[in-house]
């Protein structure tokens, strides 16, 4: 076939795929509050439950963080700058981008197999014969609760990626503590702290909203709901780290 | 009170319906029969707005189900093939899943355990998760929440299959003396002939996306259609046939 042909056939079908995607998002956003319960509910699976995993992860980054920064800084005899390095890196970077990333892992395939099999007993259907709405029902707590959880994950990671880097600062690196805590806070401005924030946000509205979409289009018994799962996390993945360029890029 | 005039849909090139035409009268129990992928699902799907036909409309009480769904899926219930229970939810919740959206837990509760022992099942089968329940538990667990509200029209998709044939002759009283209780119209797609002499008022045969024969089910046996009469009698026939005039 002629390659302008594909081209252009690759793009009409990619820009169908958005407006899908892009239509399917406005319609879980504005069913906000419409089933307070679930909402709860997925609160406690999104926010409550990833909080052990984001900790973990942020926990050794902050510890790794501070090791390289020292290493690397004194070829240069920078090596002070590790606490200010590892706050403005935690709160800007790595805190949104690895727990974005651990929570995607956690949440988005277990939304796309839930709501995959959900799709392939029927259970969608049966929600409708029901008179409920299922994106009403299924999609919006799930969305909000990863657009309302992921930010306070980034805090919380935040502090315990700091706290990663003050444990092998004080213990490994010779640092004093009390010193250590006044640079790491001394160079930290609010805007890094809000900015990272923010990136949480826009990656939990990603890491739910892949999980929903592939879930909700699953087709084609276990095996398609093993693929949902699958492009759940890689399209989660690719998301976030596409965001946060583009918002590293808008905010800085 | 339901009625389908000229319903077409395609997938791709496959017709799956073609200008299929039915009429069900109030309280009528009609039993849709026709084997494999002849389009019996496609129809209820259609009727239900779960899929969007390509041809036809589907008028309910003289107007179009399309401008009035929501006050049809009000009055409507339905048993899904493989009961389509929530996994998330004990049994009682999904039984009385419409009512907790209306009422206190309480009473959706006391509804739920009359429905589940209208069905035949305990109330010690209220507080188990559907994982917990064997097939026909399942089965009869589905039917109570598709009866849970009273509704006026019933659909039952394969209500016995998977099940053996102890257990189907239950599901099938069951299904008959709920429709002759409360009056509801029914419509009940499956292949298995003990069903349909159980359930049916009125039965409709398709084939290949066409209705090929339709009428009371105490013709069936006289029917003239050869089709018909080696689908009840189950003999074997080419696979490649005549399509239906």
């Amino acid at each position: 076939m002629n390659p302008i042909r594909l081209t252009g056939r690759a793009a009409i079908s990619l820009t169908r795929m958005t407006g899908r995607v892009a239509i399917f998002a406005a319609r879980g956003l504005a069913r906000v509050g419409q089933h307070p319960s679930e909402l709860v509910r997925q609160i406690m699976q999104i926010g409550w439950l990833s909080l052990p995993v984001v900790g973990l992860t942020a926990l050794f980054t902050g510890a790794a963080l501070a090791l390289q920064i020292h290493s690397g800084g004194e070829r240069f005899q920078a090596g002070d700058v590790v606490p200010a390095i590892v706050a403005i890196g935690m709160a800007r970077e790595l805190g949104p981008v690895l727990g974005g990333l651990m929570v995607a892992a956690r949440v988005a395939s277990a939304i796309a197999a839930e709501l995959g099999t959900m799709r392939v007993t029927e259970q969608i259907d049966a929600l409708v014969t029901l008179s409920t709405d299922p994106v009403g029902w299924l999609v919006s707590p799930r969305l909000w609760a990863a657009i309302l959880c992921l930010p306070l994950l980034v805090g919380v990671g935040d502090i315990i990626g700091i706290m990663g880097g003050w444990l092998i600062g004080v213990n490994a690196l010779g640092f004093n503590s009390a010193i250590y805590l006044a640079n790491s806070w001394a160079y930290l401005e609010g805007w890094d702290v809000v900015s990272g924030l923010l990136k949480g946000a826009a990656f939990g509205l990603i890491v739910a909203l892949s999980g929903c979409w592939f879930g909700m289009t699953a087709s084609g018994g276990a095996s398609g709901v093993g693929r949902a799962t699958t492009n759940a996390v890689v399209a989660a993945s690719v998301g976030i780290l596409a965001a946060n360029f583009a918002l590293t890029g808008l905010f800085f | 009170m339901l009625a389908v005039r000229g319903l077409s849909k395609a997938f791709g090139q496959k017709q799956v319906l073609d200008s299929v035409d039915l009429d069900l009268a109030e309280g009528e129990s009609l039993v849709v029969i026709g084997g494999s992928g002849t389009g019996k699902s496609v129809l209820l799907r259609c009727i239900l707005g779960l899929e969007v036909p390509d041809a036809g409309e589907i008028l309910w009480r003289g107007r179009p189900l399309a401008q009035h769904r929501a006050d049809f899926m009000d009055d409507f219930g339905m048993l899904f093939q493989n009961a389509a229970l929530f996994d998330s939810l004990p049994v009682w919740r999904n039984v009385a899943f419409r009512q907790l959206r209306h009422m206190p837990k309480a009473r959706a509760r006391a509804i739920a355990i009359e429905k589940l022992a209208r069905v035949g099942l305990g109330p010690e089968v209220a507080d188990l998760y559907p994982a917990e329940l064997s097939g026909g538990m399942r089965k009869r667990a589905g039917l109570a929440r598709a009866i849970a509200a009273d509704p006026r029209v019933i659909f039952f998709d394969e209500p016995t299959t998977g099940l053996d044939p102890i257990r189907a002759a239950a599901i099938n009283a069951l299904i008959r003396s709920i429709v002759d209780e409360t009056g509801a119209t029914a419509i009940t797609i499956t292949h298995d002939m003990s069903s349909v002499r159980a359930i049916a008022d009125r039965v409709a045969l398709l084939d290949r996306g066409r209705l090929r024969w339709q009428g009371p089910v105490s013709e069936i046996d006289r029917a003239g259609d050869d089709y018909l009469r080696d689908f009840i009698a189950g003999r074997a026939r080419p696979m490649a046939r005549v399509p239906a005039s």
